[in-house]
C-alpha cells in the first residue's frame, strides 16, 4: 500500500534517509536545509536513531563520522556557510573512507550570501571543498520523488564505495512542495549494506582490497580493531610515509571510483533523440529547461535536454556523446558559470557551447531561457 | 489545465499554509499541484509569497509567471506582486490592509474584508488564511468545497475543527 503526499524537497530527501536505514543524523539547522534536520529529529528516535544538534557544522561532521564508523548509516545537512566548514572533515572522509551523506541545501553565496535564495553556487566547492587530490559523489534530484530515490541512491553508492556522498539540492527543490507517493511502511526497500570481512579479527588488515578496490568495513566494537587516520596510510591503517604509499593510496581511490562510472553516472535525457539542440541543466535550472523545451518544440525547434543526476564524477562519457550528435550545447546553471567549465573541457571546441547562467535570487523563467536557447541558435 | 495563483501578504499571516492547503485539496481532486514561497530572512513581518500551480497534466517550472489569481493581504504585496497580473487576471484584497489598488490592473476585483471578518465573526484575525481560501475557492471553483475542507481539517489542530469550517464558511460568504 501507498499514500500519495504534498512534500518539500527536503522532507523528501528525510523520507528517503528513513527508508535507506539512516540511523544518525548530526547537524547545525541552516536556511534552506533546516527542514532536514527539523523532521529527521522527530523521525530518527521512532526507528531507534539517534540524533543530536551539533555546535556547530564542523563538530556535525566529525560526529557522523564517529557514527559511520560504529556500523550505522549517517546523514548531515546544510548549506553554504555550513558546507564550507565541513570541507576539512569531508576531506578526512575521503581518506579514512568513511561512508556518509552530506546534504547540501545550496543558497546565495559568498559567506552568509542570500539565505533564503536558490543557487547553485557549490557545485565546484563539492568537487573542490577539500585539499588535495580526492574523489567523491555529487547527486542532484530535480523533483521531490526524484529526492526520495537519489537519496536513498546516496546511501547505496556510499556503502558500496566507502565514500562520502553529496545530496547538491538547491532552494527550488529542497522547498518546492509536490505530489509524491510513497509506501506506507519501507520494510520491503532493500538497504545498502556495507561490505564486513571474512578473514578472523586477528588477521585483519583495514585496508586490505579485492578487485573491487573498496576495503571491507567493520563496526567499531565488533572486536575487528583498525587504526584510523587522516595521514596517508597503507592496508594496515597505520601511516607510512614513502611515496609509494601515496601513490598506491592517491590511484586506490581515484580507481575506485572511476573504473565504475557506468554504475555511479546516471544522467536523463529529455527529447533528445532527435534533438539538433541541446541544453544541459540540473536540480531546479532543470525545471525550467523542461518547459522551454516543451515550448521550443511546440514552434518546432529540435531541442531536447540533457539533465545530470550525478554531478560528480562528471558525466564525460554522456557528455562527448552529446557533443557528437547535436549542432550546439547550452548550460543554464543558478551560479556564475561553473558546470559549463566542465561541459567546455569535455567538448573541447567540437561545437559551440553557450552559457546561460542565472544568478539574481530567482530561477529563470522558461520564457528567459527560450530567449537564450533562440539567440544560442542564432534564430 | 492549468491555473495559477499567487496568495501575498506580510510574514506571519498563514499564506504558505493556505498556499499548501490549497495544494493539498487539488490533490485530493486528483490533479497535480505545486507550491513553493519566497519569504525574506525576517521570521515575521516582510513580504510573503505562496504561489500555488493546479493542472491536470505535468507540472515542470514551479513559479507563477501569468497569474490567473493575486490574493494580496497587505499593501506591500499589492504593489510587489502585482506586476505580472493579465487582463483576465483576478485580484482579491483584504480591505482592512490595501487601501489603494494597482493602478495597471483593469482586471476583476474583489476587496474583501477578510481581517475585519475574521476578527469580527470568528474573535481572531489568525482565521484571515482560512477565509481567504473559502473566498478564493468560491470565485474561482479552482479546487472543490469537499476537497478544499477536508484539506482544512487535515492541517489545522484538532479541537478547531468547527471554527475553522465556520472560517471558510465566513469567506465563501464575503463574495
Amino acid at each position: 500500500m501507498s499514500k500519495i503526499l504534498l512534500l518539500q524537497g527536503n522532507q523528501a530527501v528525510v523520507e528517503g534517509a528513513i527508508a535507506a536505514g539512516c540511523k544518525f543524523f548530526g547537524g547545525y539547522p541552516i536556511t534552506p536545509s533546516t527542514e532536514v534536520a527539523e523532521l529527521l529529529a522527530e523521525r530518527l528516535p521512532l526507528v531507534g536513531g539517534k540524533f543530536i544538534q551539533m555546535e556547530d557544522e564542523i563538530a556535525s561532521m566529525g560526529a557522523v563520522i564517529g557514527a559511520s564508523l560504529t556500523g550505522k548509516k549517517v546523514m548531515t545537512a546544510t548549506s553554504g556557510p555550513g558546507f564550507s566548514l565541513k570541507q576539512e572533515f569531508i576531506g578526512y572522509a575521503c581518506m579514512a573512507e568513511i561512508p556518509l551523506v552530506i546534504v547540501n541545501v545550496q543558497r546565495v553565496g559568498p559567506s552568509t550570501g542570500q539565505p533564503t535564495s536558490p543557487s547553485q553556487g557549490d557545485v565546484m566547492q563539492a568537487r573542490w571543498g577539500t585539499h588535495g587530490d580526492h574523489w567523491l559523489i555529487a547527486l542532484t534530484p530535480a523533483s521531490v520523488p526524484e529526492c526520495f530515490e537519489v537519496t536513498m541512491r546516496a546511501y547505496a553508492l556510499s556503502e558500496k564505495y566507502r565514500v562520502p556522498v553529496i545530496l547538491l539540492m538547491d532552494e527550488v527543490i529542497g522547498h518546492m512542495r509536490e505530489k509524491i507517493e510513497l509506501p506506507d511502511n519501507y520494510d520491503n526497500i532493500p538497504q545498502p549494506e556495507r561490505k564486513l570481512p571474512t578473514c578472523p579479527p586477528e588477521k585483519f588488515n583495514a585496508y586490505a582490497t579485492d578487485e573491487s578496490l573498496v576495503p571491507p568495513m567493520p563496526p567499531f566494537g565488533s572486536g575487528y580493531r583498525w587504526h584510523v587516520t587522516g595521514l596517508v596510510h597503507d592496508e594496515t591503517g597505520f601511516p607510512k610515509g614513502t611515496g609509494t604509499a601515496t601513490v598506491a593510496s592517491t590511484d586506490r581511490q581515484y580507481h575506485k571510483l572511476y573504473d565504475n562510472l557506468d554504475d555511479i553516472v546516471q544522467v536523463e535525457n529529455y527529447k533528445l533523440d532527435d534533438a539538433e539542440y541541446a541544453v544541459i541543466a540540473f536540480g531546479g535550472a532543470a525545471r525550467t529547461a523542461y518547459d522551454s523545451i516543451d515550448r521550443a518544440r511546440a514552434e518546432g525547434l529540435k531541442v531536447g535536454l540533457l539533465r545530470p543526476i550525478t554531478i560528480w564524477p562528471f558525466a564525460d562519457k554522456q557528455i562527448k556523446e552529446l557533443a557528437s550528435k547535436v549542432k550546439g550545447i547550452m548550460v543554464h546553471e543558478l551560479n556564475r558559470g561553473q558546470y559549463v567549465l566542465e561541459v567546455e573541457r569535455t567538448v573541447a571546441g567540437k561545437i559551440p557551447v553557450a552559457s546561460y547562467c542565472k544568478y539574481d535570487n530567482e530561477p529563470a523563467t522558461p520564457a528567459q531561457l527560450l530567449a537564450e536557447i533562440k539567440k544560442a541558435m542564432g534564430l | 489545465m492549468k491555473q495559477e495563483l499567487r496568495l501575498s501578504g506580510t510574514g506571519g499571516q498563514g499564506l504558505i499554509l493556505a498556499g499548501i492547503i490549497l495544494a493539498e485539496a487539488a490533490l485530493l481532486d486528483g490533479k497535480l499541484a505545486i507550491q513553493s514561497q519566497s519569504y525574506g530572512p525576517e521570521a515575521r513581518g516582510g513580504s510573503s509569497k505562496s504561489e500555488v500551480i493546479i493542472s491536470d497534466n505535468v507540472i515542470h517550472f514551479s513559479k507563477v509567471t501569468e497569474p490567473d489569481l493575486l490574493l494580496a493581504m497587505s499593501q506591500e504585496a499589492a504593489n510587489k506582486y502585482s506586476n505580472d497580473l493579465k487582463p483576465d487576471s483576478i485580484l482579491v484584497t483584504d480591505k482592512l490592509f490595501v487601501t489603494e489598488l494597482p493602478a495597471k490592473h483593469t482586471g476583476k476585483t474583489y476587496e474583501l474584508p477578510i481581517t475585519h471578518s475574521a476578527k469580527d465573526v470568528l474573535g481572531k484575525s489568525l482565521f484571515a488564511n482560512i477565509i481567504a481560501l473559502g473566498a478564493l475557492v468560491k470565485i474561482t471553483g479552482i479546487v472543490s468545497e469537499a476537497s478544499l475542507e477536508k484539506a482544512v481539517l487535515n492541517r489545522v489542530p484538532k479541537g478547531t475543527e468547527d471554527a475553522n469550517r465556520r472560517a471558510l464558511q465566513v469567506g465563501r460568504d464575503l463574495v
